[in-house]
């Protein structure tokens, strides 16, 4: 009972953190149709601002969280006005390779910067909680917890107001929505904020038990990618359900197949899953 | 420029090559050379499937590593010669790539990008973590060098520089027929429209298959020679970096033109030799490179010099043209 | 020469294409019309295998075509062009051509390698189809421009031309006027025309209805997926049916 509680709680908070950067993903996705490969990256600056800001500034937990959100929230609507806005015409593979530009200027960046040593982030929440006899790491609770209160925050914001209510109504339908007078630049602009401050906030929330390193990104990105085939490009409760699934299947492989091949998981998860259905899972068949 | 064409071109060119050495002030030098010329072959076969067919494949470095794993493992684990186990590099790399191929070119677009991300992925876990036979992150240490070819023996800097060189012109002498031959064309076709060219007649995945399996084929060849020459592996090269390093090479020296791989990986090469001070940072400078060069200046180095001379060559043209119309006219008018 | 039975096309819960029969006679200029979201191109898609149908019945000469892949279906001689043309714009009138007669050729990458004899006569004889088909949409003088520098019109003769390089029997053209000007128009008309002189089949989408009306053999009109009339043009231009719909979508968007 113990045993299989700790692994439903590391698929929770695993799953808490791949949802919330898949969420980004999806919803760039959504709106202007590019795989953002440098999400990743802004994962990682992510918890590179919150450390520092921690670290060198002895800054609060949670406003470290809210500085890193902003920074990365601001970055990544720069790499919309800058880069993905020029190249909205050109031919599909370059939107993706500059993407990877920017993922490379990210890393290489963070490195020269603050080098290449694994660091580790300082919680205040390092105790252990007590619940109905089952023991369980505070931060964890804390990851879970956060992804939860802003899934459900970012669900009011997109169906109640009415700035929200255009991201949906400009990923349903970009012609539409311009006819019916959506501003498609602000519209961009906020959706790469709301992207970036949600991949920054899942690695604030998630440095403490992992560690900070410029390549920390890396397999976090491929799993959101992984996710949101999963769950269908640019659905957002797909991206929820898709980031529980990964959790849960990487938690309970790594205990009961091999931790030394839990990562492959999910990779071989999209690949079956491509290889029976190359339109992706919940797409609707177009063929 | 006109010099630069056709079979004076080829032969100034491969001289250039076979001179360098003359020029080298050191080994250094041709251990920088040899190793750009390498990666300009695998960067070849990833030109093909990405250039000139239009799908991103994102885990090509994987491919360069299971030739170079195929390699070291067969030389090193089961004594193969050496030259066997580099016959066999491109093999193994292609028969994977034809069944990763099968499965992922029925993808579309960012799926198939997506895809080989993964797949490129998979193929460094599965190196890094199969101890057994592939060393796990230790990698593979004392992998024989090519092995003498009847008198010929592949000792030095210079002699291993010229076996690279060798295989560079092959891979681009086949590269040349292929893509300006009736294949190339159906590969083109593909990249410009995939519902134009099915609608045309072209089996899509029949032929984004064989050019997948060409450009993993190339891949392994590039990575059998990287193994002969370095003489050790690890994981790493498999890497997403690699292939990210090899887009970079694509799209400065200009991504589907026959030298753009080769003039890509040359210009970065030396000028990251120049950029030492900035060593593993020297993506601070690439990255935002590789987004203006695709913003701005999508065609690459060779890209932009075919397009100036295509330019030259139209105007010609429309010159000829009207002063035949000319000329006519005006016998029609005599008659 | 195509016979089309209770074809049906649904994408998730639109149905786009609903149960429409119909049979194009060999030699004939068949159009297809009908308002904006119609259809129409969708119908073009079944029939070219670009899309697989939910239900029903492709025949063309004969045989069932019905779950073909479109490159299989261009093999037995349907080419069709699109709604908007795609070119290599970085590369010749001509060099954009020459792949069109592809199909017919069988070199592969071992002809590549040994540069076979094979390989130069198909090539060659791609050439030829190239200039052979220039030179019948008439744009012999364009042949060595940028696909990317022609006007709008030549465009379309270019599509058409690719059409052609395949030797088709049965032509489906997606709106071959869109986008021209109306003394251009009638020179495409003509063109169209010409085709069929040469014994090709043509079906074509078109708005434009003065041009349709002057060539079409038969008309065939659909309305959100469904066929609700069929005829020549002179009973369709009576027909209440066909009014109705039109004048109703005119409404609708006014
Ligand atoms: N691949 C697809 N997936 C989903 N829906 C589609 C697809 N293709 C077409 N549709 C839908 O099918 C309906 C018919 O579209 P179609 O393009 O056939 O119309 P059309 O008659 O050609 O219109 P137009 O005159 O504007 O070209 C439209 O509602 C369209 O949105
Ligand atoms: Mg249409």
């Amino acid at each position: 009972m113990e045993l299989f509680f700790q692994l439903v709680l590391n698929g929770l908070t695993l799953g808490s953190v791949y949802g919330l950067v898949a969420l980004g993903l999806t919803l760039v996705y959504g709106i202007l149709h590019v795989p953002n490969f440098s999400h990743g990256a802004l994962y990682m600056v992510g918890a590179y601002v919150a450390f520092i800001l921690m670290s060198n500034y002895g800054v609060n937990y949670w406003v470290a969280i809210a500085g890193a959100a902003v920074v990365v929230g601001v970055l990544a609507m720069l790499s919309e006005r800058l880069v993905f806005h020029p190249l909205r015409d050109a031919p599909p593979i370059h939107d993706k390779i500059a993407a990877i530009g920017i993922l490379l200027f990210l890393e290489a960046g963070v490195m020269a910067i603050w080098g290449a040593d694994f660091r580790r982030m300082p919680t205040p929440y390092s105790g252990i909680v007590d619940i109905f006899g089952l023991t369980a790491p505070a931060q964890r609770l804390l990851i879970i917890a956060g992804a939860f209160v802003l899934v459900v925050a970012l669900h009011l914001f997109l169906k109640k107001t009415i700035l929200g209510s255009t991201i949906i109504a400009m990923a349903q339908n970009r012609e539409g929505a311009a006819l019916v007078g959506i501003n498609a630049t602000k519209v961009s602009l906020l959706t790469f904020f709301i992207s970036g401050a949600l991949a920054a906030v899942a690695a604030g929330l998630f440095a403490p038990i992992n560690l900070v390193y410029p390549a920390m990104g890396h397999l976090v990105i491929m799993k959101a990618f992984v996710i949101i085939v999963l769950g269908g490009m640019g659905s957002i409760p797909g991206a929820i359900i898709g980031g529980l699934i990964i959790g849960f299947a990487e938690s309970f492989a790594g205990f009961y197949i091999s931790t030394h091949y839990k990562d492959l998981v999910a990779f071989l998860l999209l690949v079956v899953i491509l290889s029976v259905r190359p339109e992706g899972l919940f797409t609707k068949g177009v063929r | 420029m006109k010099y630069l064409q056709g079979k004076a071109g080829w032969a100034i060119l491969i001289a250039l090559a076979l001179l360098f050495p003359l020029v080298a002030g050191n080994n250094y030098q041709l251990y920088v050379m040899s190793l750009a010329f390498i990666f300009a072959i695998s960067t070849a076969g990833l030109n093909l499937i990405t250039g000139y067919t239009g799908q991103l494949n994102l885990g090509h470095a994987g491919f360069m590593a299971i030739g170079a794993y195929t390699v070291g493992i067969l030389t090193v684990t089961y004594e193969w010669p050496f030259w066997g186990a580099f016959a066999m590099s491109g093999v193994v790399a292609g028969v994977i790539g034809f069944f990763v191929g099968v499965v992922s070119l029925r993808l579309k677009e960012h799926f198939f990008a997506i895809f080989t991300l993964c797949v490129g992925f998979i193929i460094y876990l599965i190196i890094e973590k199969w101890d057994s036979v592939t060393g796990g992150t230790v990698g593979i240490i004392g992998i024989p060098g090519p092995a003498p070819i009847g008198p010929i023996t592949f000792d030095s800097a210079i002699s291993q520089y010229y076996l690279v060189v060798f295989f560079l012109v092959v891979s681009l002498w086949l590269m040349h027929r292929i893509v300006n031959s009736l294949l190339g064309r159906t590969f083109i076709a593909i990249r410009n429209s995939d519902d134009l060219a099915q609608a045309l007649g072209i089996n899509l995945m029949r032929n984004k298959t064989l050019s997948f399996v060409l450009s993993t084929f190339y891949a392994g060849i590039a990575g059998g020679l990287y193994a002969g020459y370095v003489r050790f592996l690890g994981p790493d090269l498999a890497g997403t970096h690699y292939t990210f390093d090899m887009i970079t090479y694509l799209l400065v020296g200009g991504i589907g033109t026959l030298m753009g791989p080769v003039a890509g990986s040359l210009l970065v090469a030396w000028v990251t030799q120049s950029l030492q001070f900035l060593q593993d940072y020297r993506m601070v400078v690439f990255g935002p490179l590789l987004v203006l060069l695709v913003i701005f200046f999508p065609h690459g180095i060779v890209g932009f010099y075919y397009k100036k001379r295509m330019e030259r060559e139209m105007k010609k043209r429309a010159a000829e043209a009207s002063r035949a119309q000319a000329v006519k006219k005006e016998a029609g008018t005599n008659a | 020469m195509l016979k089309i039975e209770n074809l049906t096309k649904q994408f998730g819960g639109l149905t786009a294409v609903r149960d429409v029969s119909v049979t194009f006679e060999k030699g004939k200029i068949n159009a297809i019309i009908g308002p904006n979201g119609a259809g129409k191109t969708t119908f073009f898609n079944l029939i070219s295998g670009m899309h697989q149908p939910t239900s029903g019945r492709i025949i063309f000469k004969g045989v069932d075509v019905t779950r073909m892949r479109a490159d299989q279906v261009a093999r037995l001689g349907v080419a069709r062009t699109f709604q908007t043309t795609h070119l290599f714009d970085n590369a010749t009138v001509f060099d954009n051509l020459i792949v069109g007669h592809r199909l017919r050729t069988k070199s592969g990458f071992w002809d590549v390698v040994f540069n076979t004899k094979r390989l130069r006569e198909e090539e060659k004889a791609c050439r030829k189809k190239a200039e052979e088909v220039l030179e019948f949409v008439g744009l012999n003088h364009a042949a060595y421009r940028l696909a990317g520098d022609i006007s709008q019109e030549e465009r379309k003769r270019v599509a058409f031309a690719l059409a052609l390089a395949t030797e088709p029997d049965l032509v489906l053209l997606d709106e071959p006027a869109g986008g021209v000007n109306p003394e251009e128009t009638v020179g495409l008309a003509e063109l169209i025309k010409k085709m069929v002189r040469h014994g090709l089949t043509v079906c074509l989408i078109e708005h434009k209805m003065d041009m349709i009306m002057g060539m079409a053999d038969k008309i065939m009109v659909l309305d959100h997926g469904e066929k609700i009339a069929e005829g020549t043009p002179a009973e369709i231009q009576r027909n209440p049916v066909v009014i109705e719909a039109y004048l109703g979508s005119e409404h609708a968007a006014a």
